[in-house]
Parts: structure tokens; sequence; C-alpha cells
């Protein structure tokens, strides 16, 4: 009696539990016996794409000229400051990916309210201190920087010897607003350096107990800012978010240990509000959304629950189809089929792929093509079997016959996947890219079931059941 | 039971589904959604179960166009029973809450928005050139692989051409549907129906080498008998397989189209159309043009002999 069966049969039982285990747990945590120190713990639950939980899906760009490249690592600090920031917001579990080379990708899900996050995302934008000479600018004027124009900040960087040290720098901020000459052609102003500059910014009480804003550099930006303030004395660095003035404090003195203050006649109010500018402002590039996509939470819930239901009926169908049409082998193959199922809800948990909309329509498709693998299979079982070979021989000589058309026909279709997943990504299109992921990791595990599953099944029940002498259990 | 025997009448059916799908779409195009025109799309449910009327709606939209950001004439389309659709050019968020509440006060009841997409005008522009550039990356890449994977067969190239026509086919069916399916239902070609075409590529090329494997290894193993006969033969044993392959996708597509819901209820039906083309496609196009292609059937074509349909 050949064990090989029998080997594969105690592996895909191994498998079975296995998978059993993942499907059914939310949570795996796994003790070290010794230390009851724990050695993995994860959160194993499906995860729902946007499209079947509702929520807000955006796509970001950076806001500047076409011919401009964008560095990857201004890219992802303007992620991570907009995670912050949407954290801050209060929505949870906000996933944010950059698409290189020039957007990110975010996702909030479940939120009701997506025009209030999309305005907040908006409103803070690109932090820049400019140089506008001895003109005071009112809070509120719209002016135009040289950043970005040129690609990059290109700061004068200007030694000056007579820059002195000063105990105490202060930038005073006269925050009342003041005349202004009127505007004539518009004129472009020097940007000295933007918000990511910035390392910490506190409101803090001065002497007399006016609110100020305390700010550190960090140290890369000391001493440009040493250079610049040492030589502009007496004039003007105004405060500019989104090319909108909002503070034009003026240099008292130089600041070379990259710490000041911003004084003037502030509330708590509004210096809390102009630190928060401060701190959350320092986009390192201007971002604006050119695409966003709101789905109701209701139209998930309900896509749901109809389409697992579509799903089980079609399972059952082709479930009642292959018993009909393939007798024995059929009854195996949905056996193989559930494995299957099983496996790959294991993998969509593990890896981990969410699930869009199209995500499940891909797997119920791919469930069809792992049938398709069993019917090739099959279809070759019988013929060797009307060529009159003995049910093992039928058995090995069809798998390895079917084999070259499934790898084939199979490939391609991975082919395609590929293409679709390559397609989605670069727009953060996560529906495509549910569809390729779930479709491909179907395929394979198809693949897997219905060369090994499936034959293995057949083997083991040949051995026992002593069926040979009934050809009809076999469809024919 | 002989295929290639009738092929051109084969051929003369598929033409009869492909011009009919060429002529709509020359005559009312592709009908493109957000996703490649850029622009917005608002779904809304009323929860009273009567919607609007699109007049009354399309003023709505219009009191809240500007000269600066139109959003007047909006495309407005029943979406069951008790939503709609509206379609416009991108407005800005507080349009939108401006809009959503003015429905609301008009209705006299609560509404929930279902969808709400903005795609800008350069984004989609990009989404439609890199979808082009997706479908012929795809086409190009199973060609290459078609001719290796058949590299030990004479005339490799042919298998890979052959599946390709036949890949062209089912996607100017597909496209074809979704023009006249467009002009009548209105519906729009958006990412997921170009998802559904990739998928509808990969699922044809899928069954066209199930076929292509069965000539290659009965190549093998006879080697008496002519192309026509060998090619017919083939086709004849991956008959079963094709036909109940196709019964269970369709069958799990059909359930999917039956209880899936009104979401992708279009992306269900484009596959069950594409996934019956690809197989028709497999055993009716893709096996035949080799047999045309060893008889140089062509040069038969332009003369006046009407030999070739009675060979």
């Amino acid at each position: 009696m050949n064990r090989r069966p029998y080997v594969m049969l105690a592996l895909i039982l191994v498998l079975i539990a296995f998978a059993l285990w993942i499907d059914l747990s939310n949570q795996i945590t796994i003790l070290n016996p010794f230390n009851q120190k724990s050695l993995i713990d994860r959160n194993v639950s499906i995860r729902l794409g946007l499209d079947l939980r509702g929520g807000l899906q955006t796509l970001l760009e950076a806001d500047l000229p076409a011919e401009t490249t964008v560095s990857s690592d201004d890219l992802n600090i303007a992620r991570q400051i907009l995670e912050n920031r949407s954290n801050a917001l209060g929505v949870s579990e906000v996933v944010m990916q950059v698409a290189p080379p020039r957007r990110i990708v975010a996702e909030f899900p479940g939120i009701s309210n997506p025009e209030d996050v999309v305005t907040s995302l908006q409103k803070t934008g690109l932090l820049e201190f400019v140089d506008t000479g001895t003109e005071r600018l009112n809070p509120g004027t719209v002016i135009q920087t040289d950043f970005g124009t040129d690609g990059a900040v290109s700061p004068t960087n200007t030694p000056d010897s007579t820059l002195t040290p000063t105990a105490e720098a202060t930038a005073t901020s006269d925050a009342a607003p003041t005349e202004v000459p009127a505007q004539t052609a518009p004129v472009i102003y020097h940007t000295v350096m933007t918000g990511t500059a910035l390392d910490t910014v506190t409101v803090t009480q001065g002497a007399t107990g006016q609110y100020q804003i305390a700010f550190t550099l960090k140290s890369d930006s000391k001493q440009l800012f040493a250079d610049f303030t040492g030589s502009h004395v007496n004039q003007i660095l105004a405060i500019v978010l989104d090319k909108t003035v909002i503070s034009s404090p003026s240099i008292d003195s130089a600041i070379t240990d990259g710490a000041g203050v911003i004084t003037g006649s502030f509330t708590l109010e509004a210096a809390n509000s102009l630190a928060i500018q401060l701190r959350y402002g320092s986009l390192p590039i201007p971002i604006k959304v050119v695409e966003s996509r709101t789905v109701g939470p209701t139209l998930g819930q309900e896509s749901v629950q109809k389409s697992l239901f579509a799903g089980i009926i079609g399972f059952i169908v082709i479930i009642i189809f292959m018993m009909l049409y393939y007798r024995l082998p059929g009854a195996l193959a949905v056996l193989a089929l559930i494995v299957y199922t099983m496996t790959s809800l294991m993998l969509f948990k593990l890896v981990p792929v969410v699930l869009t909309l199209p995500g499940i329509a891909g797997f119920i498709l791919s469930i069809g093509m792992a049938v398709d693998a069993n019917i090739l299979i099959f279809e070759r079982l019988k013929e060797e079997l009307r060529a009159g070979r003995t049910l093992h021989q039928a058995i090995d000589l069809g798998w390895s016959r079917a084999w070259p058309s499934i790898r084939d026909s199979n490939f391609a279709t991975l082919i395609t996947c590929g293409i679709l997943f390559w397609f989605g990504n670069a727009f953060g299109a996560s529906l495509v890219k549910g569809f390729s992921l779930t479709l491909a990791l179907g395929v394979l595990v198809s693949l897997f079931t219905a060369i090994s599953v499936t034959r293995t099944f057949l083997h083991v029940v040949l051995d026992n059941l002593k069926i040979t002498e009934h050809p009809r259990w076999f469809g024919l | 039971m002989n295929i290639i025997k009738n092929r051109y009448i084969y051929f003369g059916i598929s033409l009869l589904v492909i011009i009919p799908g060429i002529i709509a779409l020359i005559i009312w195009q592709l009908p493109l959604g957000i996703d490649f025109t850029g622009g917005s799309l608002l779904e809304i449910r009323f929860d009273t179960g009567t919607p609007l009327s699109s007049e009354q709606v399309a003023g709505i939209y219009a009191d809240n166009s500007t000269p600066g950001a139109s959003i007047a004439d909006p495309i407005i389309q029943p979406l069951g029973t008790d939503s709609l659709s509206i379609r416009s050019k991108v407005m800005t968020d507080a349009t939108k809450s401006e809009i959503v509440t003015s429905i609301q006060e008009l209705q006299g009841g609560a509404v929930t928005v279902l969808h709400f997409t903005q795609v800008s005008a350069a984004v989609g522009k990009e989404v439609a050139t890199r979808a082009a550039g997706a479908v012929a990356l795809a086409a190009l890449a199973i060609l290459i692989y078609i001719s290796y994977a058949f590299r030990g067969v004479q005339h490799a190239i042919r298998y890979g051409t052959a599946a390709i026509i036949a890949m062209l086919h089912d996607v100017l069916v597909v496209v074809g549907f979704e023009a006249i399916a467009g002009h009548f239902w209105g519906w729009e070609a958006d990412s997921l129906f170009l998802t559904a075409l990739l998928t509808v590529i990969g699922f044809s090329v899928h069954d066209s080498i199930v076929v292509f494997d069965r000539i290659r290894e009965n190549s093998n193993h006879y080697k008496k008998i002519s192309y026509k006969t060998l090619v017919n033969h083939s086709i004849v044993q991956t008959l079963d397989r094709s036909i109940n392959t196709q019964l269970t996708v369709m069958l799990t597509l059909l359930a999917l189209a039956l209880f899936g819901g009104s979401t992708i209820l279009h992306f269900v039906v484009i596959l069950l159309v594409g996934v019956f083309s690809g197989t028709y496609s497999s055993i009716f196009n893709a096996a035949p043009i080799l047999v045309v292609w060893e008889n140089k059937e062509w040069l038969a074509w332009f003369k006046r002999k009407p030999s070739v349909a009675a060979e």
C-alpha cells in the first residue's frame, strides 16, 4: 500500500485545524510557556474596506507645478503629519499611504462627517516664514512667495559679520493690525524657511503675564535662522499659512540658539490657535484634494449581507452541480472546495487582505476557478478510465496530463492580476487592488487544493472503500 | 461533432454580435464614468421612499452653481425606486452640504448620502491613459507567455496571436455591450468596469490555453492526421470541460447578480457577458483561427471560388 496519500492527509488535516483556528478567532495570542510573555499577539479579524463599512477615501496630491519633482521624504513627512492631524480630530483607524511620485491616499473609515474632515485637512496646509522686508502685512493678506516655484527653498545663507549673540533672543509681534500701504503690482516674497524647520511650539507666559509663543528649531535649521535674523534685525518675518499671512512679527535681534519667542498682545485663545497652526501646519509641501469618495455606512452593511448571501447560494449551486455530474469525485472536490475556502479566509486574515466588495466578487470568482481545476482533472480521469486504465493509474495520469493546462491557464490569470494590482496601486484605487489581490490569492490556493487535496482524498477513499467495481460512482 | 467545418458560420455569429456593438460605440461612444472624465457623483437615498423629481434636483444644482464653478445641468438618474444618482462637475464640500440640505428641505424628509465621489479632471485623464496602458500591457504579457509556453510546438507565435484575437473579440463584445447598455440604461464605465474587463481578458485566455494545451498534447500523439482534424478533435475533447467550467462560473456570477445588490450588479453583468463570450471565442474563434492560418485561407477569400466554407 502506498503511504504517501496518508502522509498528505495528515498534513491537510493539520492545515484544516490551523485554518479553522485562525478563521474562528479575532486575536491570536501565543504565550511563551517558560516566562508567560506573549510570543505572538496579533489581530486577525477580517478587515473590511471602506466600501463595506462606510467612510471616506481621498486622494491628495502635492500642489506644486507639474515639472517640480516631489521628494519621497517630503511626501512621507506630509503623510505622517496628516495622519497625526486626523488623529487629533478624533478620527480613528485612519490609513494613509504614499502613492509615489506625488500623491497620498487617505482613508477614514466609518466617519459620518466627511466634509468636516476634508475641510480641516485642507485648511491646515503649508506654513512658511516669509521675508517681507520692512513691510508689515495685515493678517489675512494673501501674498505670493517663491517657495515651490524653483522646486526647493533656496535660503539666503549669507554669513553676517555684524552678528552678535544675545542672551535673550526675542522677536516681537504686533498682533493688532497696523496700516498697510495700498497694494501695487503683485510682489513675490522670499520664503526663508517652512514649518518643517520647527521642532517644538508651546504657549508660555512672559514676565508681565502676557501670552507668548515659544518655539525651538531643529538643529539643521538653526544656522540658517541665525544668519537670516542676524542680517534682518528690525525687519518683518511674516508667518504665512497657505499663502495667507497669519502674523507679522518683527525681528528684534538675531536668534542664534534656535530658540525664540513670538510676543504680542495675544489672548490665550489667539496664542493657542497660532501655536496649533505652527505645530500642525508645517507640511513640507502644499497638498490639494484631487479625488474623494464617501460611502454611507448603511450601503456598506447591506452590500456585505447581500454578497455573503449570494456567495452562499453560489456555493450551494456549485456543490449540487459537482455532485450530480461527477458523483464521487465531485463530492470529494466539494470537500476540497471547503478546505479551499477555509485556507483562503485564513490567508485573508493573516496577510491581511482588506476585503472590499469587488474583493469578495474576486474571491467568489476564484471559487469558480478552483472548481475549474477539478473539472479539468476529472474530465481527464474519466478519459483515462474509459481507456481501460486501473483507477489508481487513471488518477495519477489524469493529474499529470491535466497539470500543464491548469498551470498555463492560471498563470495567465496571475499575469492579469499583477497588471491590475499595478494599475490599482498607482491611484490608490483600493477596489481594483483588492479584487486583484483576492483573485491572485484564490488562484494560488486553488492550485494547491486541486493538485494536492482532491487527489489525496481520492486516493485515500479508493484505498478503503474498494469501489473499483462501481464505475457509475465516477459518472461513467 | 465538426466545429472546424463550420468555422465561418461561427465567425459570422461573432461578427453579428460585435458589429452592433461597434456601431453603438461609434454613434453613442463608450459612456465614461467620472473615474475617467473627472467630476462629481452624488448618490442619495430618500428615506421617505419618494425621490424628488429630476427638475427639482436640477433646480437646486442650478441655484448653487456659480460662473466660476458651474455645476448646472447635472445628469440625474433614478437608482432603484427610492434613490437618485446625480452627476455633475466638481464642487466644493461646502456646496455639497448646501445641496444636500436644500434637497432635504424641499423633500421634507430625511435623506441619506449613499455615495459621494469627486475626481479631478487631471486624475481622471491619467487613469484613462493608464487603463489603456494596462489593457495593452496585459495583452502583450499574455502573448509573450503563450509563445513561451508553447515554444515546443511548431509556430508557437500563432497560438499567442490566436489567443489575443479571441481576447480582442471578448473585449469588443464587452465594450460594445457597455456602449449599448450605457445608451439605454445609463451605465457608465468606471474603474470597476475596467476590473471586469481585465478579468474577462484573463478568463478568455485561460479558456483558449486549455484548448491549445490539448492541441499541443495531441500533436505529439497523432502525427498522421491532418491539422484540421487534430484541432477539431482537441476542441471536442475539451468541450465537456469548457462547458462545465463556464457553467459553474456563470452560476456563481448569476447568484451574485441576483442577490448581490445593486452596487455590484453592473460589474457582475459585465463579467457574465464577458465569461460567456470568452468561452465562445476560445472554442469557436481561437482554435479555428489556427486552422485558417495553417491553410493560409485568406488567399482564397478574395478569389471567386466559394470553396472555403464548404470545405
